[in-house]
């Protein structure tokens, strides 16, 4: 590749995906985030207040940290995580919500809403909003609020309003329509911080633009500690933020492998999963077009997977992109091989991680035994496991 | 010319507003939406708005979301919804049908199978809500090349740069959302939607339908002195949700609330 990768157009495509398709009613809001969000990309104020708050705020830069145990124990590639847990929230999502914000308060916002599964978004968004003094509310499925109720309490001490969604499969894709619905209902002031890297442009562009942060900290730090580029980087996948903020500033280093990991639930072929990439088909859902499960009339499908933060029925757009040109590859992972990634870093490394993440651990446990002892990985640990305690407490028979 | 051209051009020469009811295909269960349909026309509907159930109505509010819910408990779809418009023609030659959805069952069926299929049931027009005029270009010249109108869209915080846009590539009506919000919002303020047309009218000779908020006589006539069409939805599916143990009840109901709207509209 000799040209430089730079996707999407001016109107958010990446290929076929990607994209605008919303309501007329939402279209001067989403033109007008776009032109705040393309001028103060380029603002060197905003830039600077960014950087100082992902420094003093989120605690940035995260380590890179080489798992030397587990590297042992696997026998092959060496594995370093970049340790996103370690973050203020707890995951990568803050990245994203401490730009928006920001973002939000030039705009001149006074209300913040945003959608959850995992409530680690919902979380990093409440925290922001308190920070900012800003409303916030924060739209999460009445199965996600049940099982995560852990980060339901963080949201409320943080000061937001969490709104059980119950309309159809009460999980992510459910609270996303309902945040468009508030979004359109109060468009004057209010800012809808998605929480990935979906949803019409400019929100997948502008997340993955928030995000890449980690995966050029990823960069500079393994040239540093190994003084070379990594093999492969690998990167759980819901609606792919966490990845696209890893793979983005490696898409021209043609040598660096990309692996995006879907949650294949109950297994691929018993149609209970989450893997639109590996198992789904082209669509239009929440404003892009891009890999979705539906079916044969265009209704989407029910998901599934034991982590709230994978349990999404669509992908961001630029992942169906680079699945298409093969820049990228995505595999997928069982609930019960996940469970596997989630000890074996909890006893190899003494490092919980999240659910979510733990399906990235466990396609790690497959990949690095197939490398060389001088190939590396870097894995995005992109969540601590602390919200699924009470998830992983009550699978062992255990009432917290 | 279209059915809907026609249509617009006969009641503009009558000086008479088109009332356009919106019901959700198969709610409450799929026997149900033909005979409405020519019911409705007796109570003096000019065009039916059939909605088109989709597992994630993100435009519309909580009403039309459970008619939606119901009707895909029936596992009524896109193709069963345009097998109801097929049914309807077959008796009724001249009521334009307008089917109204969300554009993924769309793209799973192909753009140009969907036109196809639109035209051979006899759809007039589609509205697809979440297909704005930039990407629609495609699916709007594949409608037009069989006849049928795409219809787009405006709403209270449209530009005059979008009015033209719609202007360019829609035919038939324009749909105005006289409230920002979701379906089945709030309330309606007539001196706002009058300066919006007048505004409107100065880039577009469509006919102007407005809908959201309309739910009684009383706002069928208002809005009617405004617009070319008035659009009425959650009113009727309300009544539905109201009857669901007796269909027949909820038919009469929305009989009565439709006559009492064209009489208030003619009057
Ligand atoms: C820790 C963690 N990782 C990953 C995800 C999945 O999101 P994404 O694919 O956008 O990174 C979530 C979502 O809630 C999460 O909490």
């Amino acid at each position: 590749m000799t040209e430089k990768y730079n996707m999407p157009d001016a109107r958010g495509h990446f290929g076929i995906y990607g994209g605008i398709f919303v309501a007329e009613t939402l279209m001067p809001a989403i033109t007008e985030l776009n032109s705040a969000y393309q001028h103060y990309m380029n603002d060197a104020e905003f830039v600077a207040e960014l950087d100082k708050d992902m420094q003093h705020y989120v605690g940035r830069p995260s380590p890179l940290y080489h798992a030397e145990r587990w590297t042992k124990e696997l026998g092959g590639a060496q594995i370093y995580l970049k340790r996103e847990d370690l973050n203020h929230t707890g995951s990568h999502k803050i990245n994203n919500t401490v730009g928006q914000a920001l973002l939000a308060k030039r705009m001149g916002k006074t209300r913040i809403i945003a959608e959850t599964g995992a409530g680690q978004h919902g979380v990093a968004t409440a925290t922001v909003a308190a920070r900012l003094g800003l409303e916030c509310v924060i739209y999460m499925g009445a199965v996600d609020v049940a099982r995560q109720s852990l980060n339901v309490y963080r949201m409320k001490l943080l000061g937001a309003t969490v709104v059980a969604v119950e309309s159809g499969s009460k999980t992510l894709k459910d609270a996303l329509n309902e945040a468009l619905r508030d979004w359109v209902t109060n468009i004057d002031d209010t800012f809808y911080i998605i929480g990935t890297v979906a949803g019409p442009h400019p929100y997948p562009a502008m997340v993955r633009d928030f995000q890449a942060i980690l995966g050029r900290e990823a960069k500079a730090q393994c040239l540093a500690q190994a003084g070379k580029l990594p093999n492969a980087l690998v990167a759980c996948v819901g609606g792919g933020s966490n990845a696209m903020g890893l793979f983005y500033p490696f898409i021209d280093d043609a040598d660096v492998k990309m692996i995006g990991v879907e949650a294949a639930g109950d297994g691929i072929e018993t149609g209970r999963h989450s893997a639109p990439l590996c198992a789904g088909r082209p669509g239009v859902l929440h404003g892009n077009r891009t890999y979705l499960m539906s079916d044969d009339d265009g209704e989407i499908i029910e998901t599934h997977s034991i982590s709230a933060g994978l349990d999404y029925p669509g992908v961001g757009p630029e992942h169906a992109w680079l699945k298409d040109s093969g820049r990228a590859q995505y595999v997928n992972i069982t609930d019960d091989e996940a469970l596997g990634g989630f000890y074996a870093l909890t006893r190899m490394e003494g490092i919980i991680p999240a659910l979510e993440s733990s399906h990235a651990m466990a396609y790690v446990m497959k990949l690095a035994p197939t490398m060389k002892s001088d190939e590396i990985i870097i894995v995005n640990l992109s969540g601590r496991g602390d919200k699924d305690m009470q998830t992983m407490a009550r699978r062992e028979g255990i009432e917290l | 010319m279209s059915r809907l051209a026609g249509l617009f051009a006969e009641l503009a020469q009558k000086n008479r507003k088109a009332l356009i009811p919106f019901v959700t295909a198969g709610d409450p269960n799929p026997d149900f939406t033909v005979p409405l349909m020519h019911a409705m026309v007796g109570a003096g509907a000019d065009i039916i708005e059939l909605g088109v159930p989709f597992s994630d109505p993100m435009a519309d509010g909580p009403v039309i979301q459970r008619a939606s819910e119901r009707a895909l408990a029936h596992h009524q779809s896109l193709r069963t919804t345009l097998a109801i418009a097929t049914e309807f023609r077959k008796t009724n030659g001249h009521t334009p049908v307008v089917i109204m959805g969300y554009l993924n069952p769309v793209e799973i069926m192909g753009y140009e199978k969907f036109a196809d299929a639109v035209q051979a049931a006899g759809v007039d027009g589609v509205l697809t809500v979440d297909l704005p005029p930039e990407e629609a270009a495609e699916c709007a010249e594949l409608l037009k090349a069989r006849d049928v109108d795409p219809i787009f869209l405006l709403a209270p915080n449209s530009t005059p740069e979008r009015v033209k846009i719609m202007d360019a590539i829609g035919s038939g009506y324009i749909y105005y959302v006289s409230l920002k919000g979701v379906t089945g919002a709030g309330h309606l303020n007539s001196a706002e939607v009058e300066t919006k047309l007048t505004e409107i009218r100065a880039n577009t000779k469509l006919p102007l339908a407005v809908g959201f908020g309309v739910k009684d006589a009383e706002t069928a006539k208002i809005i009617g002195n405004l617009g070319d069409g008035v659009v009425v939805g959650s009113a009727l599916i309300k009544e539905i949700e109201a009857n669901l143990q007796n269909p027949a009840q909820a038919k009469q109901a929305i009989i009565g609330l439709l006559t009492s709207m064209r009489h208030a509209m003619d009057n």
